[in-house]
């Protein structure tokens, strides 16, 4: 199992029932393809809509319904639309149970970092620094490393998206909480040691006595006319 | 009262520097032949306020292919290397907003507040030059209204006298940008005959709009 899989089947034990959920771009979205479709669980895209799904096949495409990222999407049985206002009350106002994002850095107090990289790539932040502030969970899906150097560090060099503390950090190695006392080591990716998930992280970790295992959800069966490339789930 | 207006002349009424907010998310509700006259008019020193600039080659990405454009208020250029480009360039003024803080910017504009208070942004870069101020123990940012002299708006349909109706994700900022233009000019997927769109789904009310923009007859 490649990393990111790993990362993402663990995320998605995160996902509870009734859960309203915003998925960042990129590996967070493949989060979406490990929750079982029938979790009642509601997807949220910034753009405007509760309840969005996989487009049910090639051919069924509206230019008026896409994701954040303008692909073309279908949307649930339920599934409602409204304006960006409205979507972002949904995200400030304390509505929305959880969001998952990528992340660039997170330091040792939980601050993440994951918008712009002074001089060298400025996308901007768009919803990112409102989900930050306002999901009632955050979760960070990100490598434990980039390039060799840990993304986990003692203080962001990089830009912070909010001051709030992210709830959970999880990465191919590890979980790991961001806690007043500090960064706790909470589980252990299959086959890593505690001294290895140390060795990669540059801040400093409370390792409790016992660190359990990461339990990953199992992938679930696939209809065959389900593409793995379908996010959100299939209809 | 008939507001239709030929493309052409709803452009033409637009002054080089002029700010226009523009409807869209990745250019999904933004109008494309508002978007096309633009180019073909070769306006100047625009003020563009819009979520994003899509891609090049695609809604406000050809504005920004065509360098009409001097300064956008918007949440994320990550989706256009050109407007990046163009930033680094330093030909293209860029301020970035979270996307939640342009919508409530939009917003207080077109509903006459002097501007919100938001939690996002606090202890970021965000909050450079902006006051900030304690609520029941909680900081939260002075975000100010914005305004602009038009607006492009794109509604699934209008009816002759400008109430329009917005589909799925097309909605997103149109509705907000109706409220905080000067001069707002709508285009339709459709044009129906009043009464089609009844008053409850009326999304944005005939009174904001000031220019319908015309179909153009399809011949053959």
């Amino acid at each position: 199992m490649d990393e990111k899989t790993l990362i993402a089947r663990r995320v998605a034990l995160e996902l509870k029932e009734g859960d309203l959920v915003n998925l960042g771009i990129g590996l967070p979205t493949l989060v979406a393809a490990f929750v079982p479709k029938d979790a009642d669980i509601f997807f949220q895209s910034e753009n405007g809509i509760i309840g969005m799904l996989a487009l049910p096949e090639e051919g069924l495409e509206t230019e008026d319904l896409t994701d954040a990222g303008g692909s073309p999407i279908g949307a649930l049985a339920g599934a409602a639309t409204f304006d960006s206002a409205m979507s972002f009350g949904l995200i400030r106002g304390g509505h929305l149970d959880l969001t998952v994002l990528g992340g660039l850095q997170v330091d040792q107090k939980g601050r993440l970092a994951n918008w712009m990289i002074p001089g060298r790539m400025v996308p901007g932040m768009g919803g990112a620094m409102d989900l930050v502030s306002g999901a009632k969970r955050v979760i960070v899906a990100m490598t434990h490393t980039a390039k060799g150097k840990s993304k986990i560090v003692r203080q962001c060099a990089l830009p912070v998206t909010s001051v709030r503390p992210v709830s959970l950090i999880v990465t191919e190695m590890a979980v790991i909480e961001p806690t007043a006392q500090g960064l706790v080591l909470r589980e252990l990716a299959p086959g890593v040691t505690v001294a290895a998930v140390q060795q990669a992280t540059e801040a400093e970790l409370i390792i409790p006595e016992h660190v359990p295992d990461m339990p990953v959800v199992e992938p679930p069966p696939r209809p065959a006319d389900c593409p793995s490339t379908q996010r959100y789930g299939c209809a | 009262m008939r507001k239709t207006i030929k493309l052409a002349e709803a452009v033409a009424r637009i002054p080089d520097g002029a700010s226009i907010m523009i409807g869209g998310f990745m250019a999904v509700g933004t109008p494309p032949r508002l978007i096309d006259e633009t180019v073909r008019q070769g306006k100047k020193d625009l003020i563009i306020i819009a979520n994003d600039t899509a891609r090049p080659g695609v809604g406000i990405g050809k504005l920004i292919d065509a360098k009409l454009v001097s300064k956008i208020i918007t949440s994320h250029i990550g989706t256009n290397p050109e407007t990046q480009r163009q930033m680094l360039a330093g030909e293209i003024e860029v301020e970035l907003v979270p996307q939640g803080t342009l919508a409530e910017r939009i917003r207080a504009g077109g509903y006459g507040l002097g501007g919100v208070l938001t939690p996002t942004g606090t202890g970021t870069l965000v909050e450079d030059n902006k006051q900030i101020l304690e609520i029941d123990g909680r900081a939260f940012l002075l975000e100010k209204p914005l305004k602009a002299d038009f607006a492009y708006l794109y509604a699934k349909q209008a009816d002759y006298i400008g109430n329009l109706a917005y589909a799925l994700t097309s909605r997103n900022f149109n509705p907000l940008m109706a409220m905080a233009a000067q001069e707002v000019m709508a285009e339709a997927q459709d044009i129906v005959p009043v009464g089609v769109i009844s008053p409850d789904a009326v999304m944005t009310p005939a009174v904001l709009v000031d220019h319908l923009i015309s179909k153009e007859r399809r011949r053959g």
